[in-house]
């Protein structure tokens, strides 16, 4: 069975894309020319691609942990390379890469 | 001999977040051979073109990045030598008992002002998957994948690169071969050190964080072999960073990409050969698209800002 895809939506931004299950949230957003998460190496290693999710469910594949710590996972952190939605979402980007949090 | 003292790029020690997919990615994508799992985990593979046991180690940590990059030094005078040179600069050198990896002696070790770690060996034994000696055949074992020829150079990034710069031109006779310099101030940018007929063994940018690798560069054999290697890169969805392209640095022919843990890689072929009497070659850092990317002629966004 084909899943049709979620909705990802960027805070403060009107755009919203379809992602598809099985495909990460980086990968989803390129296909649509979105420049807002810039992609790196694409394999959770650098952190520029480093996203906090708002809403919605996910699950990740394996991340450095110099760029996402447990703490910031628990809060929902994650690497757009690495995630993979499982429902709709709503996420916040860190344009500057991998700055600190405030 | 002409070549003496440091001769070589001899292993890097690489940590992976995944060591299933790394050896997938090392030995089928890339070619190198398995040398052997330790007890400990770690992995040791080697390029077919290369005589020494292994140049690539893998071990499966929860961060990316770079554990520590050495040289082969031509014999146990130089290592004496270069370790008594550091201590008198003040740099810490630890001892590496012999064994410590499979195969491979007594090694002296330091932390370069960058943040990297070095490590500098004269013996290790020799692969049974060497080149051949006698009558030799273009190679031994059947190539596969990119067909990587050997280990040949990695870039590294970090704050201080004119100290690593300093350790390697006055203690250990590296020669530098070319620079990127700040317009204005002239200051150092970006520059290749060789320690031999090849235009770089190591490169170092300036950043604001230190201990960082960029890359992790392989022979292959000319430019046909990097389209080979740019098909098998689509063909197993590696993630790929730029080319086929030409850095006008070295001159060499290059596809950068990312092993699954976010390290980059390098296929290279080509590049001038130096000799420690050429003239240093300099760019300017507002021509240093060209110097990088020779055909694009600017920097991609990942450059500068993608390391492990
Ligand atoms: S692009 Fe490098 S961690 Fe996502
Ligand atoms: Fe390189």
């Amino acid at each position: 069975m084909m899943n049709k895809g979620f909705q990802i939506s960027i805070q403060g931004s009107d755009k919203i894309v379809t992602c598809r299950e099985d495909e990460s949230l980086l990968s989803g957003l390129a296909r649509y020319g979105q420049k807002e998460v810039p992609a790196g190496c694409r394999q959770g290693g650098c952190g520029v691609c480093k996203i906090r999710v708002l809403k919605g469910e996910f699950e990740t594949g394996k991340m450095s942990i110099k760029h996402v710590s447990a703490m910031e996972k628990d809060m929902n952190f994650t690497l757009a390379c690495k995630t993979f939605p499982k429902s709709d979402m709503v996420i916040t980007v860190n344009i500057k890469g991998d700055r600190k949090w405030q | 001999m002409a070549i003496s003292g440091v001769l070589r790029p001899g292993f890097v020690q690489i940590r992976v977040l995944d060591m299933a997919e790394s050896i997938i990615h090392y030995r089928d994508r890339i070619g190198l051979e398995m040398v052997g799992t330790e007890a400990d985990g770690r992995v040791y593979l080697k390029a077919y073109d290369e005589f020494d046991r292994h140049s690539i180690i893998l071990r499966e940590c929860d961060e990316a990045g770079l554990d520590v990059m050495a040289f082969k030094v031509s014999n146990e005078t130089y290592l004496d030598e270069y370790e008594e040179k550091l201590r008198g600069q003040g740099f810490e050198v630890t001892a590496i008992a012999a064994g410590e990896q499979p195969g491979v002696g007594r090694r002296i070790s330091f932390m370069a002002p960058t943040g990297h770690r070095f490590d500098l060996y004269v013996d290790m034994e020799l692969s049974d998957n060497g080149p051949m000696t006698n009558n030799p055949d273009v190679s031994q074992l059947d190539p596969r994948g990119m067909k990587a020829l050997r280990f040949d150079h990695c870039l590294l990034y970090g704050g201080d690169i004119d100290g690593t710069k300093k350790v390697f031109e006055d203690i250990l006779g590296f020669s530098t071969s070319e620079v990127v310099v700040d317009d204005d101030t002239g200051m150092i940018i970006a520059l290749f050190l060789t320690c031999s007929n090849k235009a770089h063994d190591l490169a170092l940018v300036r950043h604001e964080e230190d201990g960082k690798l960029h890359h992790v560069s392989f022979l292959v054999e000319d430019w046909t072999s990097l389209r080979d290697a740019a098909d098998i890169m689509t063909r197993y969805d590696i993630s790929r960073d730029i080319g086929p392209t030409r850095h006008g640095i070295t001159r060499g022919q290059t596809i950068y990409f990312f092993d699954p843990s976010g390290n980059r890689n390098e296929v290279f072929s080509g590049g001038y050969a130096y000799y420690p009497d050429n003239p240093l070659r300099v760019w300017q850092a507002s021509s240093v698209g060209k110097a990088i990317f020779y055909y694009e002629r600017e920097l991609n966004d990942r450059f500068m800002t993608v390391v492990t």
